[in-house]
């Protein structure tokens, strides 16, 4: 068994494609989505009309442009300019001040601002609109408070746990690590099974005594080595470059990827014993669990938010459990007792896995 | 230590194609036995059933005694199979190749060196290579290596000199000569005719069919008819201008010349060929009679089956 999982090291390493996608691909999705894939709303560019160029709007001006999420594009002349400024697309929200605004505050109390969103990208849009509202009602209320004006107020506090700043990193390592762990651990088992077909050394590999067995933990062995080797600079770069929290448990942490790991794993030998090329083998853990591990896990959308039969099948995603195992170690710092039946699941369908490719595991040559 | 082999009425079909079409035969104990046929002939089909890689859709084989199909793990303790298709890691070097199969066999190069120093001698230049950037003579001889590296009892090896060139395929049947004298029964397919001559039993292999088991030597002692090798000035045209010829019956051409098999005296029909030719305005007209050799046989044994 040990010429085995040496003879698979040599060809992990003598294959400069294989190292590519074992060791390149991980660290560039890390850095990929940490830095440039992110929901995360900085410095967007706005421009401001302001008919009335006052104290009041000036400070909330001022106000706005001191947070970081935006940035004075410029300050528009007429209502005849604001088209074109979207068109050209340099703003992504245009800011109106009415006539006389704090004239109107000051006597009537009520003042008009209008907001104006470029909502091509409705997500941005949204966040943007909220950001706005909140810094204006800030202002509003503090104003109230100087001037003792209303007699009454509810004063709401919110406070984001887990993730105070909403760093969508935290979001997304959790589930690139999940991709990772999957596509390394089922795809490169799958490929390497086959590719022994194909090549025709399964041939001279079945005719000899070894155990079919020993030649699946020989493949299997060296992946997951390696796949830990993965998630462990995985894990460095998230909190060193990220500053990621790790909140619960790292025995725990390893503990339930190792599990995950041996599911991923069975799954990619289930996978080589159904297909006969390479080719095949590829595109089977493309379509079949790569997609819908980024899809369906709830890693970039939402479960909650898919049409209810997308739901059922998202439930069958290992992934998905996976994802919330993760969140649950590494932001919420909780133990075992909180998502044992997460675990279960993934215990069950690498139990299922593994019974069904060694029942499917040939002792002949397939015709 | 040699065993034999007894196979049954082996049937196998894929889908609607007979691969092969009930096939009986024993090997003896310690012989060189070589199956002949051309490619599609069911040899591979044949040499997977026995090295219970595939399953027979009837008939059984029996390797000394032990059945392939229920008992394959010991049958795989005893066999040193070299499939078809060059079956080495490409990316690892000859050494790190028979380190690996000594291993998963539980044995060591060291442990066996005696049985492949032969062959072992004449790769060991090369043992820092990787196999993919052998030679094919090279390949093969490597293949065989890693075949023998656990002593196998029974040697069974599918078109091992296919594709590789005349000089390695003298030296790799040498080597398997040598094997022999160690006691190990050979089970050896090739398309190449010529090789056959140096089997001890040989068979003829076509269309799933097994034709006339022997030895080489009894197989030419059963050619029926005379043979004539015939040269003339102009190659071209002969060979249908022959095959209008009436005491012709069997025409085909043999390296240089064309054979022509016939039934008919031997001066006799000498005389009405160079007559026939003649008349036809060939020149330098040379006849000769033949000893048939081993090509001649299956040739003949082939188109009696009316398959060529």
């Amino acid at each position: 068994m040990w010429a085995f999982i040496k003879k698979e090291f040599l060809h992990i390493f003598r294959d400069p494609r294989t190292m590519v996608i074992l060791f390149g691909l991980p660290l560039a999705q890390v850095l990929l989505f940490g830095f440039a894939i992110t929901n995360d709303i900085n410095n967007a560019h706005i421009a401001i009309l302001d008919h009335s160029k006052d104290v009041v709007t000036r400070e909330i001006t001022r106000k706005l442009l001191s947070s970081h999420y935006f940035l004075l594009n410029r300050y528009l002349k007429s209502d005849a300019d604001i088209k074109p400024a979207f068109r050209k697309g340099e703003v992504k929200e245009v800011l109106v001040f009415e006539r006389d605004f704090a004239r109107k505050l000051q006597k009537e109390g009520v003042a008009k601002v209008q907001i104006l969103l470029d909502a091509t990208e409705p997500n941005t849009a949204n966040i943007l609109d909220a950001y706005t509202r909140g810094i204006i009602n800030t202002y509003v209320l503090q104003r109230m408070k100087q001037s003792a004006a209303i007699p009454i107020s509810i004063g709401v506090q919110n406070k984001m746990l887990y993730n105070p700043q909403l760093k969508s990193v935290y979001m997304f390592v959790p589930g690139v690590i999940t991709v990772l762990l999957m596509l390394v651990s089922a795809m490169m088992t799958s490929i390497s099974i086959t590719r022994e077909k194909e090549l025709g050394t399964m041939e001279a590999l079945l005719a000899s005594p070894v155990k079919p067995g020993h030649i699946i933990i020989g493949k299997v062995v060296p992946y997951v080595v390696l796949s830990f080797i993965n998630l462990i600079s995985i894990l460095l770069l998230s909190v060193f470059v990220f500053g990621m929290p790790i909140q619960g448990s790292i025995g725990l942490l390893l503990a339930e990827s190792l599990l995950f790991l041996t599911m991923a794993l069975a799954l990619g030998i289930l996978i080589s014993t159904v297909s006969k090329t390479q080719q095949q083998a590829m595109l089977l853990s493309m379509f079949a669990l790569m997609l819908p591990t980024i899809l369906l896990s709830g890693f970039i959308f939402p479960v909650e938010n898919m049409p209810v039969v997308l739901q059922y099948l998202s439930d069958i995603m290992p992934s998905r459990w996976f994802i919330i195992i993760l969140k649950n170690i590494m932001l919420k710092g909780v133990g075992i007792t909180y998502f044992w039946k997460e675990t279960l699941i993934i215990f069950s369908m690498a139990l299922l896995f593994i019974g069904l490719s060694i029942k499917k595991f040939s002792v002949r040559l397939e015709e | 230590m040699s065993v034999n082999i007894h196979i049954e009425h082996l049937v196998k079909k894929f889908q609607d194609v007979e691969a092969l079409k009930d096939i009986s035969f024993d090997v003896e104990k310690g012989s060189l036995f070589g199956i002949i046929g051309p490619d599609g002939a069911g040899k591979t089909t044949l040499f997977r059933i026995l090295t219970s890689l595939i399953l027979a859709d009837e008939g059984k084989v029996m390797v000394d005694g032990i059945d392939v199909v229920k008992d394959y793990k010991k049958l795989r303790q005893i066999i040193g199979y070299m499939p078809g298709r060059f079956s080495l890691y490409m990316d690892l070097t000859v050494e790190e190749n028979l380190n690996f199969y000594a291993r998963i066999f539980h044995t060591s190069l060291s442990e066996n060196y005696d049985l492949i120093k032969d062959i072992y001698e004449q790769i060991e230049p090369f043992k820092n290579r990787r196999a993919g950037d052998l030679s094919g003579g090279m390949k093969q001889k490597l293949a065989l290596s890693c075949a023998l590296i656990h002593k196998p009892k029974l040697l069974v090896l599918d078109e091992p000199t296919t594709g590789v060139d005349a000089v390695s395929r003298k030296e790799f049947w040498e080597l398997l000569k040598k094997m022999q004298q160690r006691g190990i029964t050979i089970l050896v397919s090739t398309p190449y005719m010529d090789e056959a001559a140096l089997c001890d039993r040989v068979s003829l292999m076509q269309t799933g069919n097994l034709l006339s088991v022997n030895t080489p030597q009894q197989i030419v002692n059963n050619f029926l008819g005379n043979l004539l090798a015939v040269k003339t000035n102009n190659m071209y045209t002969l060979l249908s201008d022959l095959e209008r010829f009436d005491g012709a019956d069997r025409v085909y051409r043999f390296g240089e010349s064309i054979h022509l098999v016939s039934q008919r005296p031997i001066d006799e029909v000498k005389q009405s060929l160079r007559d026939f030719l003649s008349i036809k305005a060939y020149q330098k007209i040379e006849i000769e009679n033949k000893q048939p050799v081993i090509e001649d046989c299956f040739l003949a044994l082939m188109e009696k089956t009316g398959t060529l």
